[in-house]
Formats: C-alpha cells, sequence, structure tokens
C-alpha cells in the first residue's frame, strides 16, 4: 500500500476527457438539467401538495437539495464506473497513456479530477433548475458549487476502488443494489433521517450520502450548516481513502 | 553505448515463468526481431522494457538510462506500436495526435507542424478529419504507426506491427519501417510472419519459453541451421516416403500431415526421383527463416 504520487502531469488527461465532452456538450447538460427538474416538478409539486412544511422549508425546497446530492452522487459514480471501464479494460485508452512518459497516478488522478470536474457541472445544472424553478434564492445557495465538487471528489473515489475491482461492467450492479440504492434511501433525499427507525439512523450517519446533504439543506433554506468540519471531513476521506485504494488496486491489476 | 541492453531479464506470473534469464543487446540504429511462437514471453519482454510491468530480476538499461527507475524519462524517446489496437475511438485522426501528443507534453505549436507531416507519412492526409471508426485495419495501423512517431522517438517498439493486414497493407507499412530504418532510428519488432523479419531485420533472436534459443542474421540463422534446399513433397507421398530414409535423397525429413519437408545439399538426385511419379505434387525453394523457426521451436501448436 502506498500513497498516491501526485503531480501536474494529470492535466493533458483531464483535457482529453473534456475534448470527448465538449462533443456531446449540449445532451449532456440537458440530461443534467432535465432529470434532476423532473423530479422536483413531479415529486416536489405533486406529493409537496401533500406534506406540511419540513423544518420550516417547503417540501420542494427540502427535495431539491436532496435531489443536488443525489444527482451529483449519480454523476461522479457513472463517470467513474462505467466511463473510466471503458477507457481502462474495452478502449484500452490506459495502455495507450502507460506508453506515454505518464504513469498510472497521473491517469487515476485525471480522471479523480476530470469526475469531480463533472460532478461540477452536474452542480451547476441543478443550481439553474433551482433558480429557474424559483425554489430558492440567497447567496447561500453558490456554495453548493463547492458543495458538487466535494460530493463528486467522495463518490469519485468510492467508484473508483469498485471500478480496480470489476471484471466487466455487470459487477456495478452490486455496487448500484448494495451501496447506491440505500444511499439513496436512507440518507434523507426525500424524507428526514429522524423518520428512520433508530438502527437505520445510526447506518444513515457513516454513509457519505448523509453528510452531503446536511450541507445542502441549510444552503437551500438560506442558513450556515452545523458542524461543517465534521461533514467536509467525511466527504474528503471517503474520496481520498478512495482514491489512494483505487491507485494500489487498479496498478495491482494492470501489473498482470 | 547500445540502444538497448537486457542481462537475464526474469518475469514470473505466479508459477509460470513469462521471460527466463533473457540476455539483449540491440545496437543504434539496428533494426530488430524478437521472433517466438506465441505465449514465447515477447509482448512481456517489450513492457519490461517500457517499465510498464517490473521484472522479478535483471538489469535493462535503454540508452544508458537504468529501467524501470527511469522508465518515465526514457518512454519520452520510444514509440509504441501494440499488438492490441489502442486508439481513442473518441476522436478524429488528427485528434488522436494532438490529444496523444499532449501525454509527452509536446505544445500546440510543435504539434501544429508535426501533424501534417505524420498524417502524409502515413497516407492519411485525406483522412484527417474522420472519427476512427471509419478507417480500414490498414489505415489504423498506420495512424497508430503515426502516433508513435509524434515524439520524434529514437526507438521504436512495435508489437506484430502487420498482424492482421492483407499483402498491401503490410508492404506499405513495410515500406514505411525502411523509410524509418534510413532516417537513423532503432527498430526493436516482434512479429509471426518470417518474411517480415527475413526482409526488415538486420538480426533476429527467437525465444521459446522466455529464453533465447538463437540469433543472428537472418542468412546467418538459415546457413547455421538449415539445408539450403528444401523440397515440399505435399500429397501423395506414401509410395515415396520410405525411400527417403535413404541418405543418398535428403539428408532430413519432416512430417506435417501429409506433406513431407525434405531438406538437402543437393536436390538433384531426389528431383529426378520425383520425375518418375507424376502424381506427386512437390515445390522446390530455398530455405528460409521459417524452416529455421519451425526446427527450433517445434510443429505443434502453442496455444
Amino acid at each position: 500500500m502506498r500513497l498516491p504520487r501526485p503531480s501536474l502531469r494529470f492535466i493533458p488527461i483531464w483535457r482529453r476527457n473534456l475534448l470527448v465532452w465538449r462533443k456531446l456538450a449540449i445532451p449532456s447538460m440537458l440530461g443534467n438539467l432535465a432529470d434532476p427538474m423532473f423530479y422536483m416538478l413531479a415529486l416536489g409539486f405533486g406529493l409537496g401538495r401533500l406534506l406540511p412544511e419540513i423544518g420550516g422549508m417547503p417540501y420542494i425546497a427540502f427535495l431539491a437539495a436532496g435531489t443536488m446530492c443525489y444527482a451529483t452522487m449519480n454523476t461522479a459514480t457513472f463517470e467513474s464506473l462505467y466511463s473510466a471501464f471503458s477507457r481502462m479494460q474495452i478502449q484500452r485508452t490506459w495502455d495507450a497513456i502507460l506508453n506515454t512518459p505518464l504513469t498510472l497516478d497521473d491517469i487515476i488522478i485525471g480522471e479523480f479530477a476530470w469526475s469531480i470536474t463533472k460532478s461540477g457541472l452536474s452542480g451547476l445544472a441543478i443550481l439553474c433548475a433551482i433558480l429557474i424553478l424559483g425554489i430558492a434564492h440567497g447567496p447561500n445557495l453558490l456554495w453548493l458549487i463547492p458543495l458538487s465538487l466535494l460530493i463528486g471528489m467522495c463518490f469519485t473515489g468510492m467508484a473508483l476502488i469498485i471500478t480496480a475491482l470489476a471484471p466487466n461492467y455487470d459487477f456495478f450492479m452490486y455496487y448500484f443494489s448494495l451501496a447506491i440504492t440505500p444511499m439513496t434511501l436512507l440518507c434523507g433525499v426525500f424524507f428526514p433521517t429522524n423518520q428512520l427507525p433508530l438502527l437505520l439512523q445510526h447506518i444513515s450517519v457513516l454513509l457519505p450520502l448523509t453528510h452531503a446533504i446536511d450541507l445542502a439543506r441549510p444552503l437551500v433554506a438560506g442558513h450556515n450548516p452545523h458542524h461543517l468540519i465534521v461533514h467536509v471531513t467525511v466527504l474528503v476521506l471517503y474520496g481520498l481513502t478512495g482514491l489512494c485504494l483505487a491507485i494500489n488496486l487498479i496498478e495491482r491489476r494492470l501489473q498482470r | 553505448m547500445p540502444a538497448v541492453s537486457v542481462h537475464g531479464l526474469t518475469k514470473k506470473y505466479g508459477t509460470s515463468v513469462a521471460v527466463n534469464g533473457l540476455d539483449l543487446s540491440i545496437e543504434k540504429g539496428e533494426c530488430f526481431g524478437l521472433l517466438g511462437p506465441n505465449g514465447a514471453g515477447k509482448t512481456t519482454t517489450l513492457r519490461l522494457l517500457l517499465g510498464t510491468i517490473i521484472a522479478d530480476s535483471g538489469q535493462i538499461t535503454i540508452n544508458g538510462e537504468p529501467i524501470p527507475a527511469r522508465a518515465r524519462h526514457s518512454r519520452a524517446q520510444i514509440g509504441v506500436v501494440p499488438q492490441i489496437d489502442n486508439l481513442d475511438p473518441d476522436f478524429t485522426v488528427t485528434e488522436n495526435l494532438i490529444v496523444y501528443g499532449r501525454y509527452f507534453g509536446i505544445n500546440q505549436e510543435t504539434l501544429n507542424h508535426r501533424i501534417p507531416a505524420l498524417l502524409e507519412f502515413a497516407e492519411l492526409s485525406h483522412k484527417s478529419n474522420s472519427p476512427i471508426n471509419t478507417l480500414s485495419g490498414g489505415m489504423k495501423r498506420r495512424l497508430t504507426l503515426a502516433r508513435s512517431l509524434i515524439n520524434d522517438p529514437s526507438l521504436l517498439i512495435l508489437d506484430e506491427p502487420t498482424t492482421g493486414l492483407d499483402p498491401q497493407a503490410r508492404h506499405m507499412i513495410w515500406q514505411r519501417l525502411r523509410n524509418l530504418i534510413q532516417q537513423g532510428k532503432t527498430i526493436l519488432l516482434t512479429t509471426h510472419f518470417m518474411e517480415e523479419a527475413e526482409r526488415l531485420c538486420d538480426r533476429i533472436a527467437i525465444l521459446d519459453e522466455g529464453q533465447r534459443i538463437a540469433q543472428g542474421t537472418p542468412v546467418n540463422l538459415i546457413q547455421e541451421h538449415i539445408e539450403p534446399h528444401v523440397i515440399e513433397i505435399i500429397n501423395n507421398s506414401e509410395s515415396i516416403r520410405p525411400l527417403l530414409a535413404d541418405q543418398q535423397y535428403c539428408e532430413r525429413v519432416e512430417e506435417a500431415g501429409e506433406t513431407l519437408f525434405c531438406y538437402m545439399h543437393s536436390p538433384d538426385t531426389l528431383i529426378q526421383l520425383l520425375a518418375t511419379k507424376p502424381e506427386i505434387r512437390y515445390l522446390h525453394r530455398p530455405a528460409n527463416l521459417e524452416d529455421v523457426f519451425i526446427k527450433l521451436t517445434g510443429r505443434e501448436l502453442r496455444d
């Protein structure tokens, strides 16, 4: 087990992914915008009518904060599972790069940085949706952008571990079934976690999405988050531990 | 100082030994061929030279730089054509070269200068803005060769550069490689095509089970290991088979199914004998590198 060896040589790899993204930028951004907007419209207005305010927030604003975290998590997860796996295993892009003066650390850090960038773009799209739908306003909303980068970092690190271990695309279903779906349901995207039985509440506290939502919800409501340092630390630790493990695992995988 | 120097190189995967105490020395400006059946350790050797996998023991230096300690630095001076195509399918022909050039830290101005010349070299100027999936197999291989030259390398490492190509495409690649040898580049290539090795390589090493079992110029290898004449008796060989035990016809016979390969210094007596048997189809030809390869590595399949 060794630590990552960061350097600025990751930039050409980040630029490679940016160049691919630019070709599909419009549909990609529309997807980032449309998906959460439908969620917020359908559930926010549909379900929201039936519900009282939650913690002083209308349900649609409550849901907007959860959706922002959930959608950003998904962006990072899909990029670091399917897209990264394609480049590693199917297209052999990483093999080609390893024959140049770049190293595996440069590649993984490049992928890490790119996935965080995409998460930021996803966060930006949702911020636009919140503003377009008039769900919330105020300067605190701007903090959603750095928060989306932080969420991207956390879930990119975790997903890269799964990619490092995956024999094929089907393997990712385990991660969705055992990690992503439970987090979506247990971490407070759709309802406050204090509605859960105590045991599930204890589990929920350990999951990173809970900490992301605990940061996002006050920001949407126009307050400052409590326990800022704890939440940020949890997200950063998940992300960096994932990055470190992923580099070690992929190094071993490519030595075969 | 040799371009590539390898001493006692060994690489194991679990209990199987891919490369077993290999020694190699490749001079600057030389075209050196690595031949061997599947699983002989050719690709593993190339990956060890590039420092993308690490040897269990042995020393490697490339242009005086120790590998893997200075592999990153060394790779800046190497161009690679891999066995499995790994062009970037998300990009056009030109974008592939730009993006790959950036991995070497080459600035945009230099790339703008180099890329048109490389496309011309690969006869792909008319395809510069085409997506990769519209290219034929030969075009992809030419683009991969052009890509390997983006950093103006002094050493080229080519892993089966013409496998899967039609004869026209193969001849075109050969012509380009000769061109690069004339420019003074050092080339290390692996191949299954003996004709390719014979035409291009100054020297050849034959590997089997991770070890070097022969080395020399193509001409020397043939002289050293094989009688100069070969007669292949292609069909109806039963009637003649017992006679061939007699040394007056040929010095050595090998069987491959119905076909008999007869090796000899003077072919005349056997040809006279065959003239009396018109039902037999045969081929008389000079000995070649494939005969050497088969003699040294056997006729069984290696999968």
